[in-house]
């Protein structure tokens, strides 16, 4: 009885959350002096009013669950991977050069393409191993450690557009000179989303659910996450599964990365992770990092942030109103959990 | 100042831990309280000292009724506690430490600070560097610091627990020296201890707690076994002498030494027998959990050895311990034995050997209906450990114990349970005796010890006493010995 009572009082803060994010973005939008059933109705019309704008939703999904499903491995280890950020990055520019020094060679495009992939798996390992070392044995926080690498890795990708790697000529924030069209991952004819990065996107997300879900790995990781003494002393080697998370969650934001090279803009550009790492962070806080529920709230943010492109152009509104929404969204449900916690408390 | 503590009620949920006390303590006077784990005694200074409040009964402080809301409002009344961990900023200088909690300015008064200290110095003979940082000094010297923040602050009423816990006898000396020359100028000092030896030298009177009661006042000259007969009390257990020693040698250490910031225990040798129960009395912090912990390999000793049959496995990692066998059951349940927010399916799931790669939730399902038949837990499945009771919450640590196993390593297993819990669990345990399987226990509860081992080991202050047959021995013998008498 208890439980299905409380079943319904999560429903009703849960809508509650809703309702108060958009009434906060309604009101920031009132003081903007714009109509926010106007913006709503854009950001609709803009990600789902043509099979091509959903289409660019679906180019979005893909990195940003990618980046989720990743961010779900650490969560549940009990890790703030804020680095995530920059792994995605790692993985683009590993992927880039990959494709750099093989795109003169023999090989097939197809398996250079598959080598970009690995490579960028690769590159955002790497940056999660730095994290996790310093976590592990330097007992440096892994937000600190995240944060840190995240500005190492900006600063990696300008150097190497205005550097090492500058277009012929000059150097210029619109980043590496394209890759030729062989090497881009092939698209459904017209629209730009490519089925090999929808494909990656969902296996992904299914390998984590299972992982997280069935297996002895996920249970573990559980415990590590939830106490990590009391898994400990129950044998399981802590240690070794905080480094796992680590590197699954790298590899999972390396392909991210990699779908932003080959699959997205085909070259190396400054902000090449797109938010999406930090985007990312948000969708797993909301879904209280249950797997079942990243692909479609995924799916939310992606359209939003699609969506809210047009803003600019029909309204004069910028478009960073998605993140308005978004942020407020996140809040008002961790707001409302907090909410139900102390009432149910202090009955 | 003259402390009356009036007809004090505390309850915490269903405990009773203050029962109706009332204690007078006039100025000029160091009262000693004594009392086992969990008698009341901190409680009832927590109250005194604004921790907690009480439930019922009246504070008064020279005759005056006083509501003392919070440790501020205790010391603007003259109170002041010293606690057994000391409450202090190690990151922070000496001077910095004095400033924290007093009233003042904007800017803290950093040179009448100093000269305050400097006086307070001369009068008591210490010496400390106001511009040492806190955790360059030694405990002794910290509890000194304090002891000067708390008479700077104004207190007139000095309580201290268990003050003499991890300094050394000469610092020892010093502190008696102190309160005695505090007492003097009459201020009233409380000396919450278990150390029978301490509270006789330096008491003037001593009031005894159990049970959440007072049950005693003594004036000297005292007698050791009057204070012990009043800490321990009788406790009647129903008879079940169910012992199952073989003697046939399974688990040995010789001459184990382990270290901690407090605590050097040296030399143990003990054999332990396939079925044999060790229990291990001593008061809470006197070497028992580093013993279990390194018996789990859970801490590595820095000397000795420690052998399961013929095989060595001093210095080998704790999973290897676990393999062969050996198991560690911490008292902090949800800190330590069990994993909030996990079910009881998966802590079944988690404690069985890892078969495959996917769990079989159906087969797992299967067994933890069957475990919490078998050991009576009242939850399903689903629930999580958090939502359980305590007594649940135990019975499902042991039910996480796998089978078979050569020693369990129990630390306080019927702690806050009721008696009849406590029976069920020992006939689980002693179920594991038949099986020829050890088991090495913590109780704070003397009566506990002497019913179910076959031999004890007494803990003081690091010490620990040779293997005592528990059928040639008494509360009594037990309780001197918990005290210090006779190492």
């Amino acid at each position: 009885m208890v439980r299905t009572s409380s079943r319904w009082t999560n429903f009703v803060f849960q809508l509650l959350a809703i309702v108060l994010a958009l009434a906060f973005t309604s009101l920031v939008m009132v003081l903007a002096k714009a109509n926010p059933l106007e913006a709503y109705r854009n950001i609709v019309v803009g990600s789902l009013g043509s099979i091509n704008k959903f289409s660019d939703v679906l180019v979005a999904w893909v990195p940003l669950l990618l980046a989720t499903s990743g961010l779900l491995v650490t969560y549940t280890a009990g890790l703030w991977n804020i680095g995530v950020e920059g792994q995605i990055t790692l993985g683009a520019i590993f992927t880039t050069w990959a494709l750099r020094v093989l795109q003169d060679s023999t090989l097939s495009p197809g398996l250079i393409i598959v080598i970009g992939f690995l490579s960028g798996a690769l590159g955002g390992m790497l940056w999660a191993s730095v994290v996790a070392f310093l976590r592990i044995y330097g007992g440096v926080n892994e937000i600190f450690g995240g944060l840190g690498m995240n500005f190492v890795a900006t600063a990696l990708t300008i150097w190497l557009i205005f550097g090492p790697w500058k277009r012929p000529g000059i150097g210029s924030m619109s980043g590496t000179e394209p890759f030729k069209e062989t090497l881009w991952l092939p698209t459904f004819a017209g629209l730009r989303i490519s089925p090999w990065s929808l494909v990656i996107g969902i296996i992904g997300i299914a390998v984590i659910y299972i992982l997280l879900q069935g297996t002895y790995f996920g249970l573990k990781l559980k415990a590590v996450g939830r106490n990590r003494r009391a898994a400990f002393l129950l044998g399981i080697p802590t240690t070794q599964y905080m480094w796992a998370a680590f590197l699954l969650c790298g590899l999972f934001a390396g392909l991210a990365g990699a779908v932003q090279v080959l699959g997205v803009y085909h070259r190396l550009i400054p902000s090449i992770s797109s938010g999406y790492g930090f985007l990312g962070m948000l969708v797993a806080m909301l879904i209280n990092y249950q797997p079942a529920w990243a692909a479609p709230v995924a799916m939310f943010f992606a359209a939003l942030n699609i969506g809210s492109i047009q803003l600019p152009i029909v309204m004069k509104l910028d478009s960073t109103l998605s993140g308005v929404l978004q942020g407020a969204l996140v809040l008002a449900v961790l707001l409302m959990d907090g909410v139900r916690q102390r009432l149910l408390r202090r009955r | 100042m003259n402390v009356e503590l009036i007809n004090i009620h505390k309850w915490f949920g269903p405990v009773h831990a203050n029962d109706g006390i009332t204690l007078r303590i006039p100025s000029g006077v160091i009262q000693g309280l004594l009392g086992e784990n969990g008698a009341g005694k901190s409680t009832l200074m927590k109250i005194l000292s604004g921790f907690y409040q009480a439930d019922e009964g009246e504070i008064r402080l020279d005759g005056k009724p006083v509501k003392i809301e919070s440790p501020a409002d205790a010391i603007r009344h003259g109170v002041g506690m010293l606690h057994q961990d000391p409450l202090d900023f190690p990151p922070m200088r000496v001077v910095d430490n004095l400033l924290i909690g007093h009233r003042g300015g904007l800017f803290p008064n950093r040179a009448e600070a100093i000269r305050a200290m400097q006086d307070l110095q001369a009068r008591f003979g210490f010496n400390i560097d106001p511009y040492a940082y806190v955790d360059s000094l030694t405990v002794g010297e910290r509890q000194q610091l304090e002891i000067m923040r708390l008479l700077w602050l104004g207190a007139r009423v000095l309580i201290l627990d268990e003050p003499t816990t991890g300094i050394s006898a000469n610092q020892k000396e010093k502190l008696f020296a102190t309160l005695r020359a505090l007492a003097e100028q009459g201020m009233t000092v409380i000396f919450v201890s278990h150390k029978l030896e301490e509270v006789e030298e330096l008491c003037h009177r001593v009031a005894v707690l159990r049970q959440g009661k007072l049950v005693g006042e003594v004036e000297p000259p005292y007698r050791t076994e009057d204070l012990v007969k009043l800490m321990f009390g009788k406790v009647v257990l129903p008879e079940d002498k169910t012992h199952f020693d073989s003697k046939e040698s399974l688990f040995r250490l010789e001459n184990l030494s382990i270290e901690d910031y407090r605590l050097q225990i040296r030399n143990v040798n003990l054999t332990v027998h396939r079925g044999e129960v060790i229990g291990l009395a001593g008061m809470e912090g006197s070497g028992q959990r580093q013993f279990l912990q390194a018996c789990a390999g859970i801490i590595r000793p820095v000397a000795g050895e420690i052998y399961l049959g013929e095989k060595r496995l001093t210095g080998r990692p704790y999973r290897e311990f676990l393999e062969a066998g050996i198991t560690y059951v911490p008292a902090a349940r949800l800190e330590e034995g069990l994993i909030p927010g996990l079910t009881l399916t998966e802590h079944f799931v988690l404690a069985e050997p890892q078969n495959g790669f996917v769990v079989n939730r159906q087969k797992a399902e299967v067994l933890t209906t069957q475990r919490i038949a078998d050991f009576s837990i009242k939850g399903v499945p689903s629930s999580t450990v958090e939502s359980l009771s305590g007594g649940n919450q135990q019975r499902a640590l042991l039910a996480m114990l796998r089978q078979p196993l050569s020693v369990i390593l129990l630390e306080h297993p019927t702690r806050g349970l009721d008696i009849e819990s406590t029976i069920w669990i020992w006939g689980k345990l002693k179920e594991r005796c038949r099986q020829g399987t050890a088991i090495i226990f913590t109780s704070a509860d003397l009566e506990e010890i002497l019913h179910y081992s076959d031999r004890i080991l007494v803990f003081f202050g690091g010490k620990v006493s040779q293997p005592i047959e528990a059928t040639k021995t008494s509360v009594e013998e037990l309780g001197q010995l918990i005290g210090g008498k006779g190492f």
